[in-house]
């Protein structure tokens, strides 16, 4: 076991290294602005632009810039400078990271909350009025734009705009240790947003899980030992139901962990993915590159503790 | 039958139908038989005889698929599809236990051998998880499993198809049921084992004094075990009488062909097997009168129309037939059939009129006049 885990370590890095060189090329060639004059700004003449090129070693060949990049990265950590304001990538991304965090952890917790019950409860009673109901709830918000719904429930629900002025608005968001229950009341509507589409998700994949589980066989030998019915549920039903579902929550946290740039947007959050969006707006090629590493490394260990945990969930995975 | 008084299980006019969107399957259509304590059932029949959906309603395990449960299913004097779910579910795995064919579907793949049972012991007995895990291990020692103090904490996909086997049986029987079913129990297991698992079914109900009933496609697996045996066929039982009597007397045409169907150990190497041809009829819509006269090599015209009761046979106590044939040409064809005739030859030999239904053969051969 420990083989396997070190052997996925391995190659992990190995695809961070991959990830950040196609980064690299990517937006090199893309045709993009010239970030030389996005920050030469506008009044700008051709040999400023020049001069700034030069600072930020555009001129050099670009095989110098990419090994530059990466002897930086991989041995000091070194993100490099941000184009357009000179801030060290590195300290950006630290700052960034725990908004981006609360909304992605407290979203996560309310669509797990609320998705997976409706789901078991759907399952056990497939075809009621509720189990109708609900799935067709869940097709809405699986379907609705997160931006979409993230305006609507702001013009209804915002303090300053809203028709019903509860939660305060886009641009409020506060930081944990600085204002605690700013920070809860900010992040409302943005965790019932992103957990939206995310329960709809898991609704539906919890009550298709469970109702394939009840029908096997070893349902029917719980229920023969005499089991109570909730036992049989709940300990056999969902527990051999709810692997699947673990091991994408595991994938979705580490994409989002990239950043809900969607949400982060339309509520005026400091996160990660507000901080990708604005550094491609000002083609600023080392905030690109660091939010983007950023993610990768996120989804790399959100794969490996997802391979990990199943072979701990499910015992008959582990020898293969 | 019972000399003791009342029968331990008496199941009276079960029937058992499922609503599908093909239609109402009828899967059991008045089946009625009793077992005393202590003693042993074989139900015989093909896939889709409805035995197996029989079985499962003892324990009220059809109440789930929404089925339509009608009938009576004494036990102990009382009748379970009268009961609670409540009542219904402290006997299972407690006075009556179950025991199914795939143990390798049938055990929980993510918990340990010894954990399910240690749960079927806490389910009906108020005692501490350590004593249930040593019972657990008592158990596993008592069916037969070596090293059973490792083996507890296998999981069911670590063991072989026999162990797996056993350990289901260590888990019926753990709190010493009174009754125990098991439904096609060696099926999935190769011969050997099937072999080993009938024995330890025989040991453990002496053992145990406890009544089983056994069902299964197979008559070889009854033979040595079952007291009584019924057979069934399209939902229904077709014959029901000792072992004794089927081996060596079966009334029922459908028996005939399931005993010559079994190949032997001593019987000539390029003998082909007799199959009965033709395959079960469907449970939706089955056929007008005598449920086997399409496969039947002795169905006559009338069989298409009137439906056999099952009724005691003349000077058999305790055998009981559904057959429209007349006693003394059942005797005639079976005393043929034993010499090794085929029923063609049979059927000629005593004298009946060469059959204008029947075979399943009637699509290929041109029809024939009736007499």
């Amino acid at each position: 076991m420990t083989g396997y885990i070190v052997r996925r370590i391995l190659w992990g890095v190995l695809l961070l290294i991959l990830v950040s060189a196609l980064t690299f090329v990517l937006f090199r060639i893309l045709p993009t602005a010239d970030p030389a004059r996005l920050r030469a700004g506008r009044n700008a003449n051709s040999k400023v632009i020049a001069e700034i090129r030069v600072s930020l070693g555009l001129n050099r060949p670009l095989i110098t810039q990419f090994w530059l990049y990466m002897k930086g990265l991989f041995l000091h950590f070194d993100l490099g400078y941000s184009y357009y304001t000179g801030a060290s990538v590195r300290s950006l991304l630290f700052d960034r990271l725990p908004a981006t965090l609360s909304l992605t952890l407290g979203a996560a917790f309310l669509w797990m909350v609320i998705g997976l019950p409706i789901g078991i409860v759907s399952a056990l009673h497939r075809r009621s009025r509720m189990d109708r109901a609900s799935m067709g709830a869940a097709l809405v918000f699986v379907s609705a734009p997160e931006y979409w719904l993230g305006l609507i429930v702001l013009y209804l629900f915002a303090a300053d705009i809203g028709q019903v002025r509860v939660f305060p608005g886009a641009g409020s968001y506060a930081g944990l240790t600085s204002d605690p229950t700013k920070w809860l009341t900010s992040l409302i509507l943005p965790w019932l947003v992103l957990a939206a589409g995310f329960a709809a998700i898991y609704a539906r994949v919890m009550r298709s899980s469970l109702i394939e589980t009840m029908g096997q066989d070893y349902i029917r030998t719980a229920r023969a030992k005499g089991l109570p019915e909730r036992q049989v549920v709940l300990r056999h039903g969902v527990r051999a139901a709810i692997t699947p579902i673990l091991t994408i929550f595991a994938l979705d946290v580490g994409v989002l962990l990239g950043g809900a740039v969607l949400v982060e947007t339309v509520f005026d959050i400091p996160g990660i993915g507000r901080l990708n969006y604005d550094a491609i707006t000002h083609a600023d090629f080392p905030i690109i590159q660091g939010t983007v590493l950023l993610a990768a490394l996120f989804i790399i260990v959100a794969n490996i503790l997802v391979d990990i945990a199943y072979a701990y969930l499910d015992p008959r995975v582990r020898y293969s | 039958m019972s000399a003791a008084g009342v029968p331990l299980l008496r199941v009276e006019d079960l029937r058992v139908s499922f609503s599908t969107e093909d239609g109402l399957v009828q899967a059991v259509d008045g089946v009625s038989f009793e077992l005393d304590r202590g003693g042993t059932l074989g139900i015989v029949g093909e896939s889709g005889s409805g035995k197996t959906v029989a079985a499962l309603s003892v324990l009220g395990l059809t109440r789930t698929e929404g089925a339509q449960v009608s009938g009576r299913i004494r036990f102990e004097g009382r009748d379970l599809l009268e009961l609670s779910d409540e009542d219904l579910r402290s006997l299972r795995g407690n006075e009556i236990a179950m025991v199914f064919q795939d143990p390798l579907s049938s055990l929980h793949p993510l918990f340990r051998v010894g954990a399910q049972i240690v749960e079927a012991i806490r389910a009906h007995r108020g005692v501490a998880k350590a004593q249930a895990r040593a019972r657990a291990v008592e158990l596993l020692q008592l069916v037969g499993i070596p090293d059973p103090a490792r083996r507890v904490h296998a999981y069911p996909h670590e063991l072989s198809g026999g162990m797996r086997q056993r350990a289901m049986i260590a888990m019926a029987l753990c709190n010493e049921p009174k009754l125990l079913i098991a439904d096609e129990p060696t099926t999935a297991l190769d011969v050997t084992v099937q072999a080993q698992i009938l024995a330890l079914l025989a040991r453990l109900q002496r053992e145990l004094s406890m009544a089983v009933v056994l069902v299964t496609h197979d008559l070889g697996v009854v033979a040595d075990m079952a007291e009584q045996i019924a057979v069934m066929y399209a939902g229904r039982i077709v014959e029901s009488a000792s072992a004794e009597q089927i081996f060596g007397a079966p009334e029922h045409p459908y028996t005939w062909g399931l005993l010559r169907s079994i190949p032997t150990l001593d019987g000539p190497r390029e003998e082909l097997l007799e199959p009965i041809p033709g395959s079960p009829p469907s449970p939706i819509a089955p056929p007008p009168g005598c449920r086997f006269h399409p496969r039947c090599p002795y169905a006559q015209p009338e069989h298409a129309r009137t439906d056999p009761a099952l009724e005691p046979v003349p000077g058999r106590p305790g055998q009981r037939v559904a057959c429209l044939l007349e006693p003394e040409l059942r005797r005639r064809l079976w005393s043929a059939l034993r010499e090794g005739h085929t029923p063609e030859q049979a059927s000629a030999a005593a004298g009946l009129p060469a059959p204008s239904i029947g075979s399943g053969l009637e699509r290929a051969l041109p029809a024939k006049e009736t007499v």
